[in-house]
């Protein structure tokens, strides 16, 4: 077959909506794109453990210790399952480190902010894993087979994680006022970059046609955005947390929140390496990374002697 | 009729042992030679959590001043812990992980093998929850040993030289205690010294195996079970009982 016929074929696939599985001919640019989103939502997964882990001995009781190093372990295991949906494309986790180490590969901006007190915990479960999961979940329909597969486990993970990060923040705004400024100072220092999370307004976005076109992504990054405001806003409600945005208001004619306008210089600034913890994210994986080099050459010298055949 | 104030001293050994050994391992997280041994490692701290957590709340019961596995984690100062000293040394390599891990775990199943038929039903109960743990986690130990010590030259240097510095703490996991004689003699706790002969034997056949030596050494180092600690425990407690120490009012 030729280049064209393959792409004819592929495209009719996607758009009877079935799933682009490893062994199917596919386009060099869809396997590209797949490669840079998968590889980017494995790696945040993966760096996202550095915030949390931050505070795993210092949580308050031996119970939250336990729920915050079992939600962190979650994310371990997701970076797993993604890392292994982008070696069906023909590409080592090596190679994908990396790229993560020499920029090549991104990760999730907002892991580029610091954890400082125990209520960040609470809003990272809370707004972080709130808003990924909104992405995550419209994920599930991806075109890719092991990356859909790869989503819909996660999702099933996800609202747990969500929970904990709700009742930690929940616990806090009926405690002390010293507990309640704590909770509101992360919402406050959180909110924003969580809506960034979800990337540029789609008139910004000039890359994404093909995404649309091969039903890699199903839903712009303006309509998730606005789901995770529409059910965020009533959970802070609840709990008595105020949204730190004066332009939040219902829109009662369109049935949703009106918002205020994001920082995209802030974005754009965090983005190009320049957020308070790009380096030291990067820095931390690529040193411990590095340290554990000679632990994998032994294990790998200890099977060619056990198995000498195997590869 | 036991004093139950020994026995509360005792279930705080055990208690210690598993939260401050989990504290270590947890500091491991996103620190890893790779992400499957990432979660190996904190899937032990995990286990250790719970470990400390059933022991230090049956701890509280026994006290009865009421207070919880909270209370006792994180409100006792340094001089009222009993752990073992093994327990509070700071991480080195991963060799010196695997190392400390050998010992411990290979410990901990002749421990809680006998602790699970304790007379005392509330420690055999837990003590059979954790003995099937453990024996995960000697597992996870010896085949590393075996990967470190047989693996390349610099990861069997590495393993001995691990050996040979942690080896000085291995003494005091088999001190016995005379505090406890008449938890022994009830059948309660266990003299560990009774464990000593075929922890050596078990330890000696996996690192023979790796191809490790024991090393000899004349003095060993004690004192935790008296609560007498190295200098890393206070600042272990320093990080960990923070929030609790800092906002005494508050709920988590
Ligand atoms: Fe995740
Ligand atoms: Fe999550």
């Amino acid at each position: 077959m030729n280049v064209a016929a393959i792409e004819n074929d592929f495209q009719q696939k996607i758009d009877k909506d079935l799933f682009i599985e490893p062994k199917d001919a596919m386009p060099d640019k869809y396997r590209e794109h797949l490669i840079r989103q998968i590889s980017q939502h494995a790696h945040s997964e993966v760096i996202g453990m550095q915030p949390e882990g931050n505070w795993i001995n210092r949580a308050p009781s031996l119970r939250a210790k336990q729920i915050l190093l079992a939600k962190i372990q979650d994310e371990a295991g997701h970076g797993l399952y993604l890392y292994s949906a982008a070696e069906t494309l023909n590409i080592s986790r090596e190679e994908l480190i990396a790229q993560l180490h020499s920029g090549k590969a991104k990760y999730s901006n907002i892991f580029n902010y610091p954890a400082l007190t125990w209520a960040d915990i609470g809003a990272i479960g809370w707004l972080v894993d709130g808003a990924a999961i909104v992405n995550q979940v419209s994920l599930q329909r991806t075109s890719y087979g092991p990356y859909a597969r790869a989503m819909f486990r996660i999702c099933k993970e996800e609202s747990f994680h969500q929970r904990q990060g709700y009742e930690i923040m929940a616990h806090m705004m009926n405690g002390t006022a010293e507990q309640k400024e704590m909770a509101q100072d992360a919402m406050n220092r959180w909110w924003w970059p969580s809506l960034m999370m979800f990337g540029p307004h789609d008139s910004d976005s000039p890359n994404s046609g093909n995404a649309f076109k091969w039903k890699i992504k199903r839903k712009g990054n303006d309509e998730l955005r606005q789901k995770f405001i529409d059910k965020t806003v009533q959970q802070a409600e609840v709990i008595g947390l105020t949204v730190p945005d004066p332009d939040l208001k219902w829109n009662d004619e369109k049935q949703c929140y009106d918002y205020g306008e994001i920082d995209w210089d802030e974005f754009n600034k965090v983005i190009s390496g320049n957020g308070p913890c790009n380096k030291q994210r990067i820095n931390h994986h690529i040193k411990y990374h590095n340290e554990g080099a000679w632990v994998r050459e032994a294990a790998l010298a200890y099977s060619q002697k056990i198995q000498p055949n195997a590869i | 009729m036991t004093n139950q104030s020994d026995l509360f001293k005792y279930l705080l050994h055990l208690g210690d042992n598993a939260l401050i050994h989990s504290y270590r391992l947890s500091e491991l997280c996103s620190r890893g030679p790779f992400l499957e041994e990432d979660l190996a490692l904190t899937n032990i701290a995990l286990d250790q959590i719970g470990r400390a957590s059933s022991f230090l709340k049956y701890a509280g019961e026994i006290e009865g001043k009421g207070r919880t596995e909270d209370d006792l984690a994180y409100k006792r100062g340094e001089r009222q812990f009993y752990n073992h000293l093994i327990t509070e040394l700071p991480n080195g390599d991963f060799a010196y992980t695997i190392a400390k891990q050998l010992i411990l775990s290979t410990y901990d199943v002749l421990l809680f093998t006998e602790l699970s038929n304790s007379k005392d039903e509330t420690i055999a109960g837990i003590s059979s929850k954790v003995l099937k743990e453990v024996r995960y986690h000697f597992v996870h130990a010896r085949d590393w040993c075996y990967r470190l010590g047989l693996g390349t030259e610099l990861s069997h240097t590495k393993l001995q030289n691990a050996i040979n510095e942690i080896w000085m703490f291995t003494g005091e996991l088999f001190e016995s205690d005379e505090t406890y004689n008449d938890l022994y003699s009830k059948g309660i706790a266990v003299n560990t010294n009774s464990l000593k002969a075929k922890w050596l034997e078990n330890i000696t056949e996996v690192l023979t195996k790796s191809e490790i030596n024991i090393p000899n050494v004349d003095y060993m180092q004690s004192g935790g079970k008296q609560g007498i600690h190295t200098e890393y425990l206070g600042h272990l407690l320093t990080e960990m009982q923070y929030l609790q120490r800092a906002y005494p009012n508050a709920k988590w």
